[in-house]
């Protein structure tokens, strides 16, 4: 460990290999453009990079709006020790998306375009300025921590004294573009499979992220406790799991009811590949559900692990399937992802892995491990009175 | 008064005169075996279709109300007041959101380009400005382009329908479809039997996003308060709390 060179690890070699692969695919994107590196069409302008990288990625980040409405605008203070990383994981969830959308925008050194050029009858256009105005606001929430690192009290304060706002901000900004990610997909009524398509998607949209924040925190918690060899918070997560599983049974609840008031139910009936994938959406939400009800799931590390990343799965079938598979047959395609597309992907997730466990090493992230005493010029009363971090 | 193109179906000959004109008028390479693709794209802004025996043809329908200028982030697109629907590839970031949005999947991205662009027909905007005819319509040799003001052309396909009432399904495509087109078509036989898509709304499209955007006022203003208020009640008590806490 003392060596200068890393040590070669197994999972130092595949992260290597995604980073090397996905080198080569910008190579092609840059010079080839989209047609080079992706397998979108005219008529399916939107493939893997706007359905995983921006509809997963900012749902998956949503943990950090989710935490600190808990623990700092409800005051659940119990919440507290996983607040930090999912802030972390919100901070960089939301810079991944910048970097995802330089390779999906066929000109990304306009990225900057909607903060000039306006037209507020855009979802885009208000989903622009919500990322940009929420990424700014994640990093103004996480540079306590390496304030703290550095033991500069005066920008500690700063911060501090607009904290509220802030976090309001933060909280606001959230539920706008959480939910604005499917309002995307209102304008399509006739090209969406009725299975997803439905005017409650904005709404639907927004519970499901609030809910794989949760399942997210979880699933770093325990990956964490495992990397950094410290204990897991477990009665916490588990009072977590149980606000999981109400919030996704009344999520699958509304999900019913939205299919039976719109007459689709019968869909589920076809031999379809839709229906198929719908079934597999469903039943990745709706098993980690159930299950979460049962205390002993609950208490046991590993399966309460399972289950979150059951949700986090689900999540993201959910997300594929309205931003891919809902979308083919109505657009008359059959898209699948270049090798190129998924490389980027892949790269995209590896450093948010990669970046995280960087940072975690390094600065204050998980209280547990490092409690006050290791930062005594920083006082527990301020501490205690940094309302964002 | 807005503009309008009217091409009727059944005048149609498919010599491809229109295709010829429309690459003339944008500078684009124009050849046997372009001619011979049957579909809109970045190099061909409007297609004849073969359909059997019969032709149809498709360019940007410029809607009334159309998708693509609502979804557009930038404003890249307009609806002008002369009718047609306008592209500005200077504002335009290619979030490619007009060709996810569009009913007709008429708008096309230049996929292979270092720097693209969308490109649609823009119904020569330029020309109508001068009042001259579209391209396309001037290059129509017999008639089945025809372009003017929307409410004359209305009335006139009204009356081919109920002159010939046999020669045509007696509708005319565009007149309610996603809200109204500035493009209408008349037929022989029922729409989808020439390539028109016949299960797009009859209402505005951009109406279904506004629903909901317009309710973005009301969260912010609901959501501050009642995020405030949940704040300042719980932080006070767990002050309260704290200093009862204290004097025990």
């Amino acid at each position: 460990m003392t060596g200068r060179l890393p040590k070669l690890t197994i999972w130092r070699a595949i992260f290597a290999a995604i980073m090397v692969c996905a080198l080569y695919a910008t190579y092609l994107r840059v010079v080839y453009g989209l047609g080079g590196a992706t397998n979108l069409s005219d008529r399916f302008p939107w493939g893997l990079w706007i359905a995983f990288d921006i509809l997963c990625g900012v749902g998956l980040a949503s943990g950090g709006f989710t935490l600190v409405a808990i623990v700092h605008i409800f005051n659940i203070e119990r919440y507290k020790p996983v607040l930090r990383p999912a802030i972390l994981t919100a901070f960089l969830g939301y810079s991944l998306v910048v970097v995802a959308l330089l390779f999906d925008l066929g000109r990304p050194d306009r990225l900057w375009h909607p903060l000039v050029m306006w037209n507020p009858h855009s979802v885009m256009f208000e989903v622009a300025w919500c990322v940009t105005l929420y990424t700014t606001v994640l990093f103004l929430e996480f540079i306590p921590v390496v304030f703290e690192k550095l033991g500069w009290h005066k920008p500690l304060t700063w911060i501090h004294n607009i904290s509220v706002p802030l976090m309001i901000a933060g909280v606001l900004l959230s539920t706008l573009h959480q939910s604005s990610l499917g309002s995307l997909y209102l304008i399509v009524p006739e090209k969406m499979y009725p299975l997803w398509y439905s005017p409650t998607l904005p709404a639907m949209f927004y519970i499901s992220a609030i809910g794989v924040g949760l399942a997210m925190t979880i699933f770093e918690s325990w990956h964490s406790s495992r990397a950094f060899g410290r204990a897991l918070e477990l009665p916490l997560l588990a009072s977590m799991g149980r606000v999981l599983a109400v919030l996704m049974s009344a999520y699958l609840w509304l999900r019913f009811l939205d299919l039976s008031r719109r007459h689709v139910l019968d869909l589920l009936t076809v031999n379809r590949t839709e229906t198929w994938l719908f079934l597999l959406e469903i039943a990745l939400m709706a098993v980690p559900t159930v299950l979460l009800f049962q205390k002993s799931i609950r208490m046991s590390p590993g399966a309460l692990y399972a289950c979150s990343v059951m949700v986090v799965f689900g999540f993201i079938a959910n997300r594929l399937n309205v931003g891919v598979t809902a979308l083919e047959a109505g657009s008359g395609t059959n898209y699948v992802p270049k090798w190129s597309e998924v490389s980027i992907t892949l790269a995209i997730v590896a450093a948010g892995f990669a970046i995280f466990r960087l940072v975690a090493q390094h600065f204050p992230i998980f209280e547990a491990h490092s409690p006050e005493l290791a930062y005594p010029e920083v006082g527990e009363r301020e501490e205690h009175r940094v309302a964002v971090g | 008064m807005s503009k309008s193109i009217l091409y009727d179906s059944t005048l149609c000959i498919g010599c491809k005169a229109c295709e010829g004109a429309c690459a003339e008028r944008w500078g684009l390479p124009y050849n046997d075996r372009i001619a011979a693709e049957e579909k809109i794209s970045a190099h061909k802004l409007t297609a004849i279709e073969t359909h059997g025996e019969r032709f149809s043809r498709r360019l940007c329908m410029h809607c009334e109300e159309p998708a693509c200028a609502s979804v557009c982030p930038v404003g890249a697109l307009q609806k002008t007041a002369l009718g047609p629907v306008v592209y500005d590839p200077d504002k335009c970031m290619g979030c490619r959101y007009c060709l996810q949005a569009c009913a007709f999947q008429v708008p096309s991205y230049e996929w292979n380009s270092r720097l693209p662009r969308m490109r649609k027909c823009d119904m020569c905007y330029e020309r109508q400005t001068r009042g001259e005819p579209t391209a396309c319509s001037a290059a129509c040799p017999v008639g089945a382009t025809k372009c003017g003001d929307r409410d004359a052309l209305v009335a006139e396909a009204r009356q081919r329908i109920a002159a010939k009432p046999g020669a045509y399904y007696p509708k005319i495509y565009g007149l309610n479809e996603v809200g109204g087109t500035s493009v209408l078509y008349l037929s022989a036989v029922p729409f989808e039997q020439i390539g028109l898509r016949t299960n797009v709304p009859q209402g505005p499209l951009p109406a279904l996003t506004w629903r909901v955007l317009e309710l973005v006022p009301d969260v912010v203003s609901t959501g501050s308060v009642l995020l405030g208020g949940i704040w300042w009640i719980t932080n006070r008590r767990a002050e309260v709390a704290k200093a009862e806490g204290k004097r025990k």
